[in-house]
């Protein structure tokens, strides 16, 4: 059985699932019984200056019979008063020493409104601090979250405030909502932060109700941005995880990294470990199933862990960093091409569709008699099963037209029915970056590219 | 239970089987269709209805569009949504068959055809007005879907029926279980907006000449259906009941209805099964469908055979009945023959034969025949040219006449009849009779 346990900048947990700061973890009830189900941690939600809420607060992306893709959400910091939160986080770490309880905070910009913050957050026994630099709605506007997070000078500043008198391991939370998001992560690198998460949420407009013309949610007639999250924001948050690895500050600082953003299987939270996360946040699975998903969290990535031969957690972080890199390191002689299983296809002929109209026009509809026919052209008369099923066509790749783009891979309905085979392309390797080195010219004027090509033995049809 | 009333309990037995789907019940399974290109569905529906177009037009929630679609192809969406064999059409060809589930293509057509006719939607507005006449004879489904298609193009269309009610067997001949009878009449009610005159009451031959016809008329189409079931040609003919008018009682006045207790149904098809249907559910303690081939042979859909067979009726394959017995006007018994399978007949199946000595009797108080109908009549009448009986017509369904076209199941003589078949050819039919109209200015 593969150790699931971690130690993340001296923040032990059983597991690497904490609950994000957000409103599963919004009272030392809901964080009790979180634990109970199994969670490794929790990040308390945030605390910090009075606030008053409002409703409706929590709008949904639902697609294609799937509920809550993604979710937004216009709620701020917890409105129950400080002295309750720190109440309650005492409480909750002394029943449960093993788990890691981390408060998230964020004050006013002043030295002295963040030292008496991390100071009484120190008192309640917490394991380690959060520093909301991320939420961008509500407190944003205030000067906080990501009013803070969006400008790295303000960032390290206000780190670098916290560490005067944090005694405890200090991770800095990193809004997306930020062209570059190597900067303000550096900066929390140079103000000496001790550990960094990513990411917070993505400002958002989730929608217009197309009955009554008002923003979702609607707040008494009005509606605005709001944050983010949820399954389908995981890619984003997958490459800034991988851009704070691979830049040379961050990712050598060898700061830990705390990932999040869209965790809702094992499958996603081996995807953020393998691409350089130690711990795992989540919030909208929670909020869609309850707190009972940790079991299969846990289950499937131990399972997976072992069947890969992984005896802990750390034998898995960043494990496929290395991989990750940019254009200019890409192998063009490298070749796949689509191919079709003929006895797994069903026929729905969506890869056909998919490379005739939107890619590269090279997967045919192939008679029964060997001869490529063209959509609908069946006798109007005919009819029946029967008739509509021995005769519809099937569908070929002319894989010496394939560019192997993986559309039709990508929309075809049948597991491992189109599979993408490496086909030597009997080029020898080369990347983009050597080309515009070694033959610039070939770069830069069509007429040598042309050229390049022929001599090269590259046909784009 | 005692306490229900007869009538009420009468009514309740025979309400549509399916429910209408709830709207999120369509959309999940609007969602859960792959949207298939040039689609084996779309293939397989006799009238070519872009089945994926107006399903992710209803999880679009345009049903208005997803309705426009289906009726585009076929203006008795509502019926066929109810009447097709899906299994061996739309959904029997659904790539999800093979693994999963089909797509319920009928009830989500069923569910923007409610909303359609809920909501009292006027889909179409006809063309200009063209100065063409054409006659319809037959409102059933042929002649209502040629009638439709031609008020469409704006010519001047007349709809003789002769019953009281249009509707052809989508009225009368289809057990409400499938189809109430509003759908089939609401239908109509649609086309006659459309600018179809309907003269109810009126057979040809008999309150309208054919001279008249094609005197007033430029083109004529025929869409009479078959004749009356066939006499089984048995002593005590008299008393066994004609299956399409056991059905035609269910739709219209199911309360006076007679339903034996033991009834004995004669035949093996559709029709047959919607006759032992009405009387299992109607209150019969015992039903029984006599055969003469076997279950291999039958004519009936498989699912339609699987459906009764969990309705509780009871089969007896290999039996013909040589004889009913009764007693003061009140049925006892039928007494059958044994058969065996011989060769292959002209029908294509292995021809029963009697096997000598072998009568036994099976108890019965009420005995229904419903073993198919008499080809049409008219065929002769107007010494139109037939195949097998049938009226034989051209690609372009015309008649051995000029300007006489014709479709339906008169002209059936090849395959299974269909509503959806009929629609077509009275769809396809129209376009060739506006070709002629358009081609004389």
């Amino acid at each position: 059985m593969a150790d699931l346990s971690i130690n993340f900048a001296g923040i032990r947990s059983p597991n690497p699932f904490w609950l994000a700061s957000a409103p599963p973890s919004n009272s030392g009830m809901q964080v009790h019984r979180a634990f109970e189900a199994g969670w490794g941690g929790a990040v308390w939600k945030t605390i910090g200056p009075p606030v008053l809420n409002v409703s409706n607060r929590y709008g949904a992306w639902h697609y294609g019979g799937q509920k809550m893709l993604a979710i937004n959400n216009v709620e701020l910091i917890s409105d129950r008063p400080l002295e309750i939160n720190l109440r309650e986080i005492a409480e909750v770490k002394r029943a449960w020493p093993d788990r890691a309880v981390i408060a998230s905070a964020m004050v006013e910009s002043k030295p002295e409104t963040w030292h008496d913050m991390i100071r009484r957050i120190q008192d309640t026994g917490a394991d380690g601090i959060e520093l909301n630099y991320g939420c961008p709605h509500g407190m944003s506007e205030r000067g906080m979250g990501s009013a803070v997070g969006q400008v790295p000078e303000y960032c390290e500043q206000i780190t670098g405030w916290v560490m005067e008198v944090a005694k405890i391991p200090v991770i800095v939370k990193l809004t997306p909502n930020i062209s570059d998001i190597v900067m303000p992560a550096r900066a929390a690198v140079a103000a000496g932060a001790d550990a960094l998460s990513l990411i917070n949420t993505i400002n958002s407009i989730i929608g217009v109700d197309l009955e009554t013309l008002e923003i979702t949610p609607n707040i008494g007639g009005k509606g605005g941005h709001g944050g983010y999250a949820g399954p389908a924001v995981k890619p984003i948050a997958l490459n800034m995880l991988a851009a704070l690895g691979k830049d040379s500050v961050v990712g050598g600082s060898r700061l830990p990294i705390s990932g999040m953003g869209g965790i809702s299987t094992w499958r996603d939270a081996a995807e953020f470990l393998l691409l350089g996360a130690s711990s795992l946040q989540v919030c909208t699975a929670v909020m869609h199933y309850g707190f009972r998903i940790v079991e299969d969290l846990c289950d499937g990535l131990s399972n997976w862990m072992d069947e890969k031969g992984f005896a802990g957690i750390s034998d898995v972080v960043s494990r496929s960093l290395y991989r990750v890199s940019d254009f200019n390191n890409f192998d063009l002689s490298f070749q796949a091409v689509a191919r079709i299983d003929q006895q797994k296809c069903i026929r729905c002929n969506l890869c056909y569709v998919a490379c005739n109209d939107a890619a590269h026009q090279c997967i045919d509809l192939i008679a029964k008699d060997g001869t490529v026919v063209e959509p609908q052209s069946y006798d109007i008369q005919s009819n029946g099963k029967e008739q509509a099923i021995s005769t519809r066509p099937s569908v070929h790749v002319r894989e010496e037209d394939c560019v192997g783009c993986r559309l039709c891979y990508n929309v075809c309905p049948v597991e491992d029915c189109i599979r993408m085979i490496e086909e030597p392309s009997g080029r020898p390797s080369i990347t983009w970056g050597q080309l515009s080195e070694s033959q610039r010219d070939v770069t830069e004027d069509w007429e040598k590219m042309k050229k390049y090509r022929e001599k090269m033995g590259i046909d784009i049809h | 239970m005692t306490d229900i009333p007869q009538s009420a309990a009468r009514t309740n037995a025979l309400d549509e089987l399916l429910p209408p789907l709830t709207r999120n019940e369509a959309a999940v399974e609007a969602a859960r269709c792959l949207m298939c290109y040039d689609a084996p569905c779309t293939h397989a529906c006799p009238t070519h209805i872009d089945i994926p177009k107006f399903i992710k037009k209803i999880a679009t929630e345009n049903l208005r569009g997803s309705a426009r679609t289906i009726l585009e192809s076929n203006l008795l969406g509502a019926t066929c949504a109810r009447v097709c064999p899906v299994q061996e059409l739309c959904e029997g060809a659904c790539v999800l068959g093979a693994e999963h589930k089909p797509i319920a293509i009928g009830r989500l057509q069923r569910h923007a055809m409610d909303f359609v006719y809920d909501n009292r939607i006027e889909m179409f507005q006809p063309a200009k007005s063209t100065s063409h006449k054409v006659a319809i004879i037959g409102a059933g489904p042929a002649g209502l879907s040629c009638g439709g298609e031609l008020a469409k193009r704006g010519h001047s269309v007349t709809l003789f029926e002769k019953r009281d009610l249009a509707g052809g067997l989508s009225t009368y001949g289809i057990i409400s279980l499938r189809e109430p009878i509003e759908v089939a009449l609401a239908e109509v009610a649609m086309l006659e907006k459309l600018g179809v005159k309907l003269k109810s009451g009126k057979e040809l031959g008999v309150d309208i000449t054919f001279a008249e016809l094609q005197t007033n008329f430029e083109a004529v189409f025929l869409g009479v259906g078959l004749g009356a079931t066939p006499a089984l040609g048995i002593p005590g003919e008299d008393h066994i009941i004609d299956g399409l008018e056991y059905i035609e009682q269910s739709k219209l006045a199911a309360r006076n209805l007679a339903v034996g207790r033991d009834v004995v149904v004669v035949g093996a098809g559709n029709t047959a099964i919607d006759c032992a249907t009405i009387a299992k559910r109607l209150g019969a303690s015992q039903v029984t469908m006599v055969y003469r081939r076997t279950e291999k042979e039958m004519t009936a859909y498989p699912h339609e055979y699987d459906f009764i067979k969990r309705e509780g009726v009871n089969f007896l394959f290999l039996t013909q009945p040589v004889q009913l017995h009764s007693e003061n006007g009140t049925v006892r018994s039928l007494e059958c023959l044994r058969m065996s399978l011989g060769p292959v007949d002209a029908s294509g199946r292995p021809s029963p034969q009697p096997i000598s000595g072998s009568e036994f009797l099976v108890m019965a108080d009420q005995v229904v025949k419903a073993i198919g109908q008499q080809k049409p009549s008219l065929a002769s009448q107007l010494k139109l040219k037939t195949e097998k009986g049938f009226i034989q017509v051209t690609a372009d369904f015309e008649t051995s006449l000029p300007g006489i076209y014709a479709g339906g199941d008169c002209i059936r003589a090849r395959g299974a009849a269909s509503t959806v078949m009929a629609v077509q050819d009275g769809k396809l039919a129209a376009r060739s009779i506006h070709e002629r109209l358009v081609a004389r200015g």
